[in-house]
């Protein structure tokens, strides 16, 4: 197993073909899912999915509970079978085969270590079953645990580790098969705040030295945006949006996308203006002017800004009319909530306190801004 | 203003009053709930049982000692051992070799209540209606013999009852239903995700089941087993309505029992009992011992 | 999902031996009502008629309108007494942590795991030395032996359940330990001591060994008059017999059939057994 190390590289610049060091079996360029259907019973749990990932991405497939993101990923894996479509690597069809014969790697929510195996013998279950010999085993086992920071815990049984250390037996027992694609399914959510990071680290890191193609499932946003190449949102079993991380923190194509991205304002208003890539929206007592998304027909339409975002006026400059409800100290800086004179909800950030009930024009950068079409679906 | 100390109590530090310390150690009004049944069953079974052991050591005639060697020396009392276990030891491997992959491929099923329905029936209706309806199904007249016979499978009828594949067949449709609802208790309790795992690293059902299933299921098997072992050990009324009482099947619950009333010999009859014990003692430790060797921890992992 | 042949035989293999056991076991069930209702059985598929008069003859024949009563009394007594003893047993047990704990533990496990038999013989002889014997009053002391027990282990997980802390409030606002049973606890554990109490009725309906040593000819419930009617059955008609055996299946049945609709049927058998530390 050649565990050469690779320069991290920033992961707007990852491309996959710099990863193509033959040294790795097998080589494939492409999964891609076709029209993918899953259903249980009445319940459709996805929804034509159509997705391509390349080989040395790393994909997060993001959105709240019940999106079908986990239901995806368990088709990937064989532990579910689809109900339509087709999976394919390369040409080769893989969602008629077993689990067991597709060769993927699978970190799992709860780890799922055997608990009466030690952390040796968790890791190279994968090796035994494809009959790698002994001594080669071993060796490989020697190099994952080195790769995960576990050497000297190889004896030891799951129950005697920490979670963060079974999370990373658990990687390395994915990994160390050297697995086409590696399925991680909300690794991170048993774990606390801190370790959560110091994961997330981790699998970038791994990440970077082994160049695996992985697809990663959560519904944290921000561990989509740290971690991923490219993001799937997916909602309610279809996919809303797919993209680099800048272009969906940037640019949700959706409304509920934006939604998800922590575009926590979101006001109706009246359309007063679109051309030249701006489009201005009268919100009732103010308006707001911003980048159009999607088709702005019709009278109405929807502003989405950031609560960061939105900020007091400057002394004569235009703003939305409002009054204070309430103001939260944040550290840095304060959070604070406004009622606009049509009644709106502003979710706001302000570097100084502000009385509750007292008066404030607050306004955001066009660059910030995202105008909607209402009801978007 | 001088303060006044408290009237309640002297102020020693580090001592509470008595009621707290017991509370604090767990023992308070509460605690006292546990007491009636704690009693009645000191009383009715702790009490007879260690009543019997000295009774079995206060013979009719002889020593201390007499009802044991008497045991032990007279054939027509040592023989029940081997008798006893010569059916309950294969009635219960059998129980367990059918229940395991039965439960197995069960546990998957999702109509799982009907079959478990099913299978409650006999232990519910009991050993004795069992062995009732026995002497007529399997008996030379009934269903089971003809339906044989009709098939072409046997010419004459097979002898079924009266003998000991009688009390065999009656301890297996009391006791399947018994090993095999505690094994399916204990193969749902493992968790789902580490065959699913095992299956992305490659495992095909057999090896699951070889590296996964049965290692983990190992601890509870014994406990199943030995559940299991005891009831079949201490069988009493097919013994004597579908099996032979008088040889073939002499269980030592039939010595036990005749010594107290039919030879109101009640010191026997303890004695006999506590061999009875003792004899399930030694299976059930051998069992215990074996299962200390492999791994006992959960077998759901854990999270951090 | 493919499955490989072998995988389907194997299946296939293991569904003959389920539907034998089950369909033997049907057949069995139905040998016996079957008999229950012919008038002359021999030598053939089925019988020559069909009467209810056994039924009749059974009923005077073996008293049973006397044991059933007999029956339904022991039964009953034995469920209201391993409530009451039980119930505050298993609430203590699941609350407090007290020195000894683990030993009045397995002085509840013993009984349940012991076979009744063993203990029988012992407990019998000592209800014969006190004169209780043979009477009615041995006969429900001598099943509370195993139903105390049971109901303990099958309520403790179901006290373990509920919020200590609703409990808490309760006494801030002053309720002592009677008043939060009453108010509280017993409300909120009603399905569970239902559960448990059904399953103890249904235990001891057909509960042999421990009736049989310790009761007489006016003290006998029903499964132990069976078994003493098979005993001598040489002496009267089978027929008869097998009438009593279907009056004491349709009791038992009944009985199942009500607790089934509270409880998941692994509950007879493996409640008691999982509440086992492994």
């Amino acid at each position: 197993m050649n565990l050469a190390v690779k320069a991290a590289t920033p992961q707007s610049g990852r491309s996959p073909d710099s990863r193509a060091e033959a040294s790795r079996p097998p080589a494939f360029k492409e999964l891609r899912l076709d029209g993918v259907r899953r259903d249980f019973g009445a319940v459709n749990a996805l929804r034509d999915l159509t997705l391509t990932i390349r080989r040395g991405q790393f994909v997060a497939l993001l959105g709240p509970s019940g999106c079908g993101k986990s239901t995806a990923l368990n088709c990937i894996a064989g532990l579910l079978p689809v109900t339509g479509g087709s999976i394919r690597l390369d040409d080769k069809r893989i969602d008629t085969l077993r689990t067991e014969e597709r060769g993927f790697g699978m970190v799992f929510q709860n780890y799922a270590l055997f608990p009466h195996m030690t952390v040796r013998r968790n890791v190279g279950f994968g090796l035994k079953m494809r009959g790698v010999p002994t001594a080669q085993a071993e060796k490989r086992i020697d190099e994952a645990l080195r790769l995960v920071h576990l050497t000297d815990h190889g004896h030891k049984l799951p129950g005697q580790l920490s979670g963060g250390q079974q999370q990373r037996v658990a990687i390395a027992r994915a990994i160390v098969i050297e697995p086409p694609l590696v399925l991680m399914d909300e690794p991170l959510s048993n774990l606390d705040a801190k370790l959560r990071l110091e994961m997330r680290q981790e699998i970038r890191r791994i990440h970077g030295q082994l160049g695996s193609t992985t697809i990663y499932v959560t519904h944290d946003q921000e561990e989509a945006l740290s971690l991923a190449d490219r993001i799937v949102v997916l909602r309610d079993g279809v996919i809303r949006q797919v993209g680099t991380p800048a272009e969906l923190y940037g640019a949700p194509a959706h409304l509920d996308v934006a939604d998800f991205m922590g575009y926590r304002n979101r006001i109706n208003g009246r359309l007063v203006g679109n051309a030249g890539g701006l489009a201005q929206v009268d919100i009732g007592g103010g308006t707001l002017e911003g980048a159009p998304r999607g088709e702005l027909k019709g009278e109405t339409a929807v502003v989405a800004v950031r609560p960061d975002d939105l900020v007091p006026a400057r002394p004569g400059q235009a703003g939305i009319a409002a009054t204070v409800e309430a103001i939260e100290y944040r550290g840095r800086e304060f959070h604070g909530v406004a009622r606009s004179a049509a009644g709106a909800e502003l979710h706001f950030a302000s570097s100084a306190p502000l009385g509750v009930g007292s008066p404030v024009s607050l306004t955001a950068n066009k660059d910030q801004v995202l105008v909607f079409p209402p009801e978007d679906k | 203003m001088t303060a006044i100390a408290s009237q309640d109590r002297p102020a020693e530090p580090g001592s509470l009053p008595l009621r707290m310390r017991l509370a604090a150690a767990g023992l308070d009004g509460v605690t006292l709930l546990v007491l009636p049944a704690a009693l009645g069953l000191v009383l009715l079974f702790v009490y007879p049982f260690l009543y019997g052991l000295v009774l079995s050591f206060e013979p009719k005639v002889g020593g201390a000692l007499a009802n044991y060697e008497r045991f032990f020396s007279d054939p027509y009392f040592s023989n029940t051992i081997g008798t006893t276990m010569w059916i309950a030891l294969p009635v219960t491997i059998l129980n367990l070799l059918l229940a395991i992959p039965i439960a197995f491929r069960v546990r998957l099923m999702r109509r799982q209540r009907l079959l478990t329905t099913i299978l409650v029936l006999p232990i519910t209706l009991g050993t004795v209606l069992v062995a009732e309806g026995m002497l007529f199904y399997f008996g030379p007249q009934g269903w089971f013999n003809r339906a044989l016979m009709t098939i072409g499978l046997i010419s004459s009828p097979v002898r079924l009852v009266h003998n000991y594949w009688g009390v065999v067949i009656s301890l297996v449709i009391t006791g399947f239903p018994f090993t095999f609802l505690l094994t399916l208790s204990y193969i749902t309790g493992i968790d789902p995700s580490l065959e699913q795992a095992a299956a992305t690293l490659g495992a095909k059902p057999a090896s699951r089941f070889r590296h996964i299933f049965w290692p983990l299921l190992l601890p509870g098997l014994a406990i199943t087993f030995c559940l299991s072992f005891v009831q079949a050990y201490s069988v009493f009324p097919s013994a004597v309505l579908v099996g032979e009482p008088a040889a073939a099947t002499r269980v030592i619950s039939i010595a036990a029992y005749q010594a107290a009333f039919e030879d109101y010999d009640y010191s026997m009859a303890s004695a006999v009992a506590m061999v009875m014990a003792a004899t399930q003692l030694v299976v059930v430790l051998l069992v215990f011992a074996g299962r200390s060797l492999v791994y006992r921890g959960p077998v759901a992992t854990g999270k951090g | 999902m493919n499955r490989s042949l072998t995988e389907k035989l194997w299946a296939a293999a293991l569904w003959v031996l389920v539907i034998f056991f089950i369909v033997n076991l049907f057949a069995l069930i139905a040998t016996v009502i079957t008999s229950s209702f012919a008038s002359r059985w021999l030598g053939t598929w089925l019988p020559a008629g069909v009467t209810t008069r056994w039924y009749y003859s059974a009923w005077d024949e073996f008293q049973l309108g006397d044991v059933l009563l007999v029956t339904f009394e022991v039964v009953f007594a034995v469920v209201l007494l391993s409530g009451l003893l039980g119930v505050p047993a298993a609430y203590a047990m699941a609350r407090r942590d007290f020195p000894g704990k683990k030993l009045m533990m397995l002085l509840f496990l013993l009984p349940l795991l012991v076979p009744p038999i063993t203990y029988g013989i012992p407990m019998a002889t000592v209800l014969y030395k006190i004169g209780l014997g043979g009477t009615m009053a041995g006969v429900i002391l001598a099943n509370l032996v195993p139903t105390v027990p049971f109901v303990i282990l099958v309520m403790i997980p179901f006290i373990e359940q509920i919020d200590p802390r609703i409990e808490a409030a309760a006494r801030v606002f002053g309720a002592g330990t009677f008043r939060l049973f009453l108010h509280i606890l017993l409300p909120i554990l009603t399905p569970g001591i239902l559960a448990a109490l059904l399953l103890v009725l249904v235990r001891t309906i057909g509960m042999f060994e421990l009736t049989f040593l310790t009761s007489g000819p006016t003290s006998q419930t029903l499964v132990v008059a069976l078994y003493y009617a098979v005993f001598a059955a040489g002496v009267r008609a089978v027929q008869s017999i097998d009438a009593m055996a279907v009056i004491y299946m349709a009791t038992t049945l009944i009985w199942l059939l009500i607790a089934l609709r509270f409880v998941n049927p692994t509950q007879i058998v493996a409640r008691a057994k999982q509440a086992q530390a492994h």
